[in-house]
């Protein structure tokens, strides 16, 4: 039975690079490829009245855009590569809905990629890879 | 004329003008509340008539009998869901799935920081200063009363609210007054949906809007000195001008962020204040026991404590008047229960938790002055309202009893007034240009119309005097309860029909957690 690899992927290089790792490996193993983007969200922000208004209207238009704009392109490319392939788009913390995506598509292995902040920024607001190092359910791939 | 011509005659214009200013500005300033008492005088003499042969007005019956009504008909609700609401604000209960739509955090955040503003600063000093410490109580207990009208309204507001293709969404009492009477066959849903959505642009410029910048401009003034309102007015009248039809979105979008701040701020300040004088509290709640019931020599004694209280709770929490279920309308729910749940979480927030701080830091600091033999409190001449030390009113006596202890605290107040009178005015302006756009349609003309009067009145609002702009104010918002409420006791069957269900599948399981 094939394995499922969640790739967290949001168009970065770095997002890039983990996609394209996360291909060959799947490749040579016969594992199929779950290509996750999560836009950054938290229920506790605070929002104006016509913010709220337009929210689901934006919302809308926001899984639309990263569809079309994010996940098709690669979606296609990941498939001609001849990997099995599908994608899920999820509003949330990015760590935990990444694992949380894992769990619900029981994944083997969660491949990532990191921006490379090792100074000061990371420090304080801590980084997703990182994050997800520490609390991930399955292996994480994080790769530079 | 040469450039430098022009200079020259630009300085001397402005200097004639500087030099003319205050002349200007008093009679400005007169003029304005002259014209102003004189137009809204019947209105408010209207609202706050009293029931014959009594000196009780009819609205603040009409307003508890209808808290009281529903905080039975629903089983006191606002004590049995109480912790149900919160695990529902938590998001206990929300669908991941739903992630990215507007939570129920977010829409009672929201709800407050147009509720919480002047009311809970300026207004329980008037209630206080009026009707004594005993107001306190009668407004704690309106406050929990009135739980039981917002969670009425706010289920409604989100059941029969217009969903647009566009995933837009528009609620509110029109919505429901139209639908609800249609559904269940009642006449006259038209016809109160129009008079609410006439009252409730009259609330916008009121207490929304006008006595949030002339409590703003007062604050401004006591801190650093006298100047004429329709200065003020004017600086207010351009910001709210800027973000409402200039679209300046950043304006908003920090106002919304630090007023929760602000607010968090307030409370722990009034509560070390509070603590500070930690021997005085049981003295504080005694003096607001026994006003509430016995004559401590404020104006109207019990009764005017009683009336005092419950007018200022229904102007700071709004509950049953209608505007709450205009926010919370545009949350994503299955169920429009939970969001009725989740709104009487806001007069607790409001009117027990904030208000009530407001009162025991005026009167802990001891700002009312009482007669040192009889211990009675003493009127000042016009007899209108107890002496207070500093001899302030409204958000100045606020202001004076935080400053005695924290000199520094009427800085941050200045701030924080100004803030949450920006946020009230903003979520204002967004009830009264729904109700405008339910009269008028919608339109980018029409709503220009309305947001250059909004403006208007920020600035009429800074420039008057206290007296007239609250009594307007105040007539304008309770006169919005006068329809709102008739709709509620029409429609309160839909909602116990929603309740009920609700509560059954909640312990039977079917409706779970997700967390």
């Amino acid at each position: 039975m094939s394995r499922k690899i969640v790739v967290g992927f949001d168009g970065s290089e770095a997002s890039r690079r983990a996609l394209d790792f996360a291909v060959s490996r799947a490749k040579v193993l016969g594992d199929a490829i779950v290509v996750a983007h999560v836009l950054e969200w938290s229920p506790y922000s605070f929002l104006t009245p016509n913010e709220i208004e337009e929210r689901h209207r934006r919302r809308n238009e926001e899984l639309q855009r990263a569809e079309q704009a994010i996940i098709a392109p690669v979606l296609k490319a990941v498939e001609d590569a001849g990997v099995p392939v599908t994608s899920v788009m999820k509003y949330g913390h990015i760590a935990e809905t990444l694992c949380k995506i894992a769990e619900d598509e029981d994944a083997a292995l969660i491949f990532i990629g990191r921006m490379g902040n090792s100074g000061l920024s990371s420090r304080i607001f801590g980084s997703v890879a990182g994050t997800l190092a520490q609390v991930a359910p399955v292996p994480v791939t994080i790769v530079p | 004329m040469t450039n430098h011509a022009k200079r020259l005659g630009a300085a001397a214009f402005l200097g004639s003008l500087v030099s003319a200013a205050p002349a200007f500005s008093q009679s400005l300033d007169e003029m304005v509340n002259t014209v102003f008492e004189g137009g809204t005088g019947w209105f408010v003499s209207l609202i706050f008539s009293n029931f014959p042969g009594t000196n009780f007005p009819w609205i603040v019956g009409w307003l508890v009998l209808a808290a009281t009504i529903f905080t039975i008909y629903f089983g006191f609700v606002q004590f049995r869901a109480f912790a149900h609401s919160i695990a529902l604000v938590k998001g206990d209960y929300s669908d991941p799935n739903d992630a990215g739509e507007v939570s129920h955090f977010q829409a009672l955040a929201t709800a407050l920081s147009g509720t919480v503003g002047l009311g809970n600063i300026a207004g329980v000093a008037v209630a206080v200063g009026i009707g004594g410490p005993g107001a306190t109580f009668w407004m704690i207990l309106a406050g929990l009363m009135g739980m039981a009208s917002k969670f009425t309204e706010c289920t409604l507001g989100v059941k029969y609210r217009n969903e647009y293709a566009d995933g837009t969404v528009s609620g509110g009492p029109m919505y429901y007054m139209t639908k609800g009477f249609a559904e269940r066959g009642v006449g006259g849903g038209k016809f109160l949906a129009v008079m609410f959505a006439i009252f409730c642009i009259l609330g916008s410029f009121g207490g929304g809007n006008m006595f949030q910048s002339n409590q703003a401009h007062a604050q401004i003034a006591n801190v650093f000195g006298d100047f004429p309102g329709w200065i003020t007015g004017l600086v207010f009248a351009v910001v709210v001008f800027a973000v409402i039809v200039g679209g300046l979105k950043s304006i908003a979008k920090v106002t919304e962020k630090v007023v929760p701040f602000m607010g968090v701020l307030y409370v722990v300040t009034a509560l070390i204040i509070i603590l500070m004088h930690f021997n005085q509290i049981g003295d504080a709640f005694g003096q607001i026991f026994r006003g509430a019931f016995t004559w401590d020599g404020a104006v109207g004694g019990a009764i005017g404590a009683l009336i005092q209280g419950f007018r200022r709770a229904a102007f700071s929490n709004e509950a049953g008047v209608g505007s709450a279920a205009i926010a919370h309308s545009a949350v994503r729910t299955k169920e429009p229960i939970t969001e009725g749940f989740v709104s009487l979480l806001e007069p607790f927030i409001d009117t027990v938790v904030i208000c009530t701080m407001t009162a025991l830091v005026i009167i802990i600091t001891g700002q009312l002055v009482t007669d040192p033999e009889t211990g009675m409190f003493v009127l000042n001449e016009a007899g209108t309202a107890i002496q207070t030390v500093s001899g302030n009113s409204g958000v100045a006596l606020t202001s004076a009893a935080f400053s005695e202890t924290f000199g520094w605290f009427r800085y941050i107040l200045a701030i924080a007034v100004i803030l949450f009178a920006f946020s009230t005015m903003l979520s204002w302006s967004y009830y009264g240009l729904k109700a405008w756009t339910f009269l008028f349609g919608e339109g980018q003309t029409k709503e220009l119309v309305f947001k250059v009067i909004f403006c208007v009145f920020t600035w009429i609002g800074a420039a008057a005097s206290l007296g007239p702009v609250i009594d307007f104010s105040d007539a304008a918002i309770f006169a919005m309860a006068v329809v709102n409420i008739i709709a509620l006791y029409v429609l309160m069957p839909v909602v116990k029909a929603e309740m009920n269900s609700y509560m059954t599948r909640l312990r039977s399981g079917e409706i779970k957690k997700f967390v």
